[in-house]
């Protein structure tokens, strides 16, 4: 079956700039930047972009950042760990939502 | 589509690159194939099974080369070396006559033999271990280098600081050497050996000198696996893809001979592991009548892109 995100489609992500070169140079320069050495290093940078590449469920992100967690160093269990995480907030978000469920019941409750 | 990189001539071409030897600084010494270990990312096939060792007669004439030629550095590897009787021999007589003598040793051998005898003769000759330690993940070694490997490195490099090695002013220089532990490159060598200095202390008080991160080579078992897994086509592109011309400056094969289990020379135990001789010639040590090699051609293939990728193999 043909597959709507294509693996080999990763590599071509450079060919955004072919028509808005200018603001393709800005965002790219901008994302090197972000994921260069900081006050985090790059292997937590890259187990954060993992953990949000499952939040958005980005396939891409997925891909790439799965393979430059192990290459910063990082071992399944951190990157399981931090999937959790990703889990964690976004299931929580959910849940905390219940506050508002609970006041609007409330209000129109006898 | 590994087919579809190009050569790695073709690619130092492109880039008006040419790598031809320099001085010869080091002699690299394969002690032979034997080993306690099969990892998986072995570039030699290396394992228990093998037969394929040093015998006295080439170690000798390797002694001889060496007195010949006074390389700076010789580089003792295997396999593991410390399965080769003859290894004592080799150090006692080659020591004396060698700046700086190297032994590969993938840790879990020095835990098994347990032999002190051994280890006094290294630590006595000040020769310097160069250690595989993959990760410090211990899911990750094992799956690299073998069932319950990890703990026996830890163990290894225990007893290694307590005879000394890694501890400020002994002399004894204990380094390590990181393998991805798959099919992907390895992370930079100084986030690699912070991480390594800090972890490997706060867990268990275990100091080093260096670390080195190197790119697995597609050759052996690892090329084996590369190809039963289907990452063989991928890793090749990757390597070609991270190609780094200033890399190949520094590449080792142009200040290193290799000599082969059976006396046999090579530029590096990469061409070793891939048959390619010296100049493409079939050399015996015991033939070679100069020490100097400067401007000889140098045999390559595409494995070398495994040298080149990011920051190289030196």
């Amino acid at each position: 079956m043909d597959t709507y995100y294509k693996p080999e489609d990763l590599p071509k992500f450079g060919e955004i700039g072919k028509d808005a070169p200018d603001l393709a140079k800005k965002f790219f320069d901008y994302y090197g930047a972000v994921f260069s050495e900081g006050e985090l290093s790059e292997r937590e940078k890259s187990l954060i972009a993992l953990a949000v590449a499952h939040t958005i469920q980005c396939p891409y992100c997925i891909d790439a950042y799965t393979k430059a967690c192990l290459e910063k160093g990082s071992n399944l269990t951190e990157m399981t760990e931090a999937l959790h995480v990703s889990t964690a907030i976004r299931g929580g978000a959910s849940l905390v939502h219940g506050v508002q469920m609970r006041n609007i019941a409330k209000k129109i409750s006898m | 589509m590994a087919d579809t990189i190009p050569s790695f001539l073709e690619t130092l071409e492109r880039h008006k690159l040419t790598l031809h030897r320099r001085t010869t600084e080091i002699l690299q010494v394969n002690l032979g194939l034997l080993c306690n270990q099969a990892c998986k990312h072995c570039h030699l096939d290396a394992g228990p099974d093998r037969k394929e060792i040093m015998d006295i007669q080439t170690v000798r004439q390797v002694i001889d080369f060496q007195r010949q030629c006074s390389f700076k550095i010789v580089d003792i590897t295997g396999g593991a070396p410390e399965m080769n009787p003859n290894l004592v021999y080799l150090v006692e007589h080659i020591s004396g006559i060698t700046d700086t003598v190297m032994l590969r040793s993938n840790l879990s051998v020095l835990y098994d033999l347990k032999d002190d005898s051994l280890l006094s003769v290294l630590k006595k000759n000040k020769v310097t271990i160069v250690s595989s330690f993959p990760s410090l993940d211990h899911h990750q070694t094992d799956s690299q280098r073998g069932k319950g490997i990890f703990d026996k490195s830890i163990q290894a490099l225990i007893m290694l600081n307590q005879h000394g090695y890694g501890q400020e002013g002994t002399g004894l220089t204990l380094n390590l050497v990181s393998n991805p532990t798959g099919a992907y490159l390895p992370s930079s060598q100084k986030a690699t050996e912070k991480r390594y200095r800090d972890i490997l202390y706060k867990k268990w008080k275990i100091i080093f000198n260096n670390t080195f991160s190197f790119a697995n080579m597609p050759l052996g078992r690892f090329k084996d696996w590369l190809l039963r897994s289907g990452n063989y086509d991928d890793y090749m592109v990757e390597l070609h893809k991270n190609f780094n011309p200033c890399a190949v400056t520094g590449l080792m094969c142009q200040n290193l001979i290799s000599v082969s289990w059976d006396g046999f020379l090579f530029d590096c135990d990469f061409n070793l592991a891939a048959t390619l001789y010296k100049n493409n010639e079939k050399t015996h040590i015991s033939q070679v009548k100069t020490c100097s090699f400067e401007n000889d051609k140098i045999a390559m293939d595409n494995h070398c892109y495994a040298c080149t990728a990011g920051s190289g193999f030196t």
